[in-house]
């Protein structure tokens, strides 16, 4: 199914609005994006700049859930959709929820990022979460690119890499525990990263949220809470004729 | 400040936790369609119809214009029958027998499957004869059960507690939303079984349709009922099953939480999302 389908409607104010929606969404997407990225930028090289960046935008991110939230509450009141129509304003509206939560988590890293200026204990850097952040970032990546492109081919790989996103989080916690074990000294900081390894780790998770809200939105089956075979049939299941 | 105890209401949850969906028994066929062909003439209208419509369950026939919806409801009490140069083949089973075989009696027929149009068509006498009108065709003449009878049959359409003091007054009298109760009403006092309804509520204002869809899911218990209806939302809000045709061809057919959420065919998204066909 290609994502023309919201173009297609009889009313021209109805393909609009479905669009604008759309776009709406996918700038939010973007702008949560380079939340992620710049706030665990931030953290990993006490770039204040940068932290404070990802506070402002954070107050957009969440200006637009509620801007998108009334304008899907207008269709419906307005315009009664059905099957496709219906499914995408639920998922949108479920989508955003997780995506302003993703701002939440990326603005709790830059506003800990904040509180650490001036600190003296900070020698090395924080580069032990890089990995975790490349992965997160390539989660949330594929999981916008599946809403736009309204297509869930890619919805397999990403919630499989939210295991792997599991097991970097496990290993990064049992490395800092190592570390406070060996030096009380290094505890401030190792919690600090604890806690930055926590938010990324949860993003991950929301990514794995919208993942399955498009599988709805496209599919019209529900995958939450479902193991991987049913999400997995979910998604190659074939409509009779599309 | 008196607290109120917070009011706990106990929940089954045993079928949730075993993980199963809440199984319903399959419901009982009331009308079946085998394989219906209908011709104007040379021209072909309904291309072999297939469907089983559940017992005291609503389904509404929803499509555009010209789709066969209106047809098919009419071959259901053979309403086609009065149209000339209609050639029907194929079957339409009422309780399992076909009331297309020759000596079904179509009086009788009708009797047992009642039919409401889109324009509500009184008789012009009283509210009263208007609906004691059936019975007194069947010879009953009885004060009190035809007294007992109109009563009933305006209380099944809810129209009662409006008419009960001017049963005497010309139906015509009544605003048209009333007017549609009390056909309904004339329906329901010879007892049916089921009632056709070809766009009931479309020349009514929105409180009276909704009066109407009212009505509808209160005469479920004891009927099974048959909607036309260019209303879209109207279908989804008052049926149980919705079929969905097109040119001639019942397109699709099934539950109608699921029609409108997660349609099977692509025709049938189209339309209810008011695509290009």
């Amino acid at each position: 199914m290609d994502n023309s389908i919201i173009k297609q409607h009889i009313s021209r104010q109805f393909n609009k609005e479905m669009e604008d929606i759309r776009n709406k969404v996918l700038t939010m997407g973007g702008l949560v994006e380079q939340q992620v990225d710049l706030a665990t930028r931030a953290f990993m090289n006490y770039d204040m700049e940068s932290a404070e960046t990802v506070v402002r935008q954070d107050q957009l991110v969440n200006a637009l859930e509620k801007d998108i939230d009334h304008e899907c509450t207008e269709i419906m009141a307005k315009r009664q959709p059905a099957a496709f129509d219906l499914r995408m304003l639920i998922a949108t509206i479920k989508i955003i929820t997780d995506l302003e939560r993703i701002g939440d988590e990326a603005t709790r890293i830059a506003k800990m990022t904040m509180r650490l200026e001036g600190a003296d204990y900070y020698q090395d850097k924080y580069y032990e979460i890089e990995h975790l952040l490349e992965m997160v970032r390539d989660m949330l990546n594929g999981a916008l690119d599946a809403y736009a492109r309204t297509d869930t081919e890619e919805v397999i790989a990403i919630t499989a890499q939210d295991s792997k996103v599991d097991r970097e989080y496990t290993a990064i916690t049992r490395q800092l525990i190592t570390q406070m074990m060996e030096n009380p000294r290094n505890i401030t900081r190792a919690l600090d990263m604890l806690w930055a390894a926590r938010a990324l780790e949860r993003i991950g998770d929301h990514s794995c949220n919208v993942c399955e809200h498009v599988v709805y939105m496209v599919k019209g089956k529900d995958v939450r809470h479902v193991s991987r075979e049913e999400l997995e049939s979910a998604v190659n299941a074939v409509n009779a004729e599309r | 400040m008196t607290t109120t105890a917070r009011k706990t209401h106990a929940i089954d949850i045993s079928a949730l936790s075993r993980g199963e969906k809440a199984i319903q028994d399959k419901p009982e066929t009331c009308i079946k369609v085998e394989d219906l062909n209908l011709f104007y003439g040379s021209k072909q209208a309904l291309h072999s119809v297939s469907m089983e419509m559940p017992r005291k369950k609503v389904t509404a026939y929803i499509g555009p214009s010209g789709c066969g919806k209106s047809t098919l409801l009419r071959c259901i009490n053979r309403m086609n029958d009065l149209v000339d140069g209609v050639r029907i083949d194929g079957k339409i089973l009422l309780d399992g027998d076909d009331i297309y075989d020759k000596g079904v009696n179509v009086a009788a027929l009708r009797r047992r499957v009642g039919m409401v149009f889109q324009k509500p068509n009184p008789f012009p006498k009283t509210i009263y004869e208007n609906v004691a009108y059936g019975l007194r065709i069947q010879g009953i003449n009885d004060r009190h059960i035809l007294g007992e009878i109109v009563e009933k049959s305006l209380r099944g359409a809810a129209l009662w507690d409006e008419a009960k003091d001017r049963l005497n007054d010309n139906a015509l009298g009544l605003s048209g939303g009333q007017q549609q109760r009390l056909v309904i009403a004339r329906a329901i006092a010879i007892e049916p079984e089921v009632i056709l309804l070809d766009e009931p509520a479309s020349a009514l204002d929105p409180i009276s349709t909704l009066k109407i869809e009212e009505l509808i899911d209160e005469l479920k218990e004891k009927y099974t009922i048959v909607i036309v209806t260019h209303n879209m939302q109207q279908a989804a809000r008052v049926s149980d099953y919705t079929a969905f045709m097109y040119m001639g061809e019942l397109i699709e057919f099934g539950e109608t939480s699921e029609l409108f959420t997660n349609p099977v065919k692509k025709q049938t998204e189209d339309y209810i999302t008011g695509r290009y066909g």
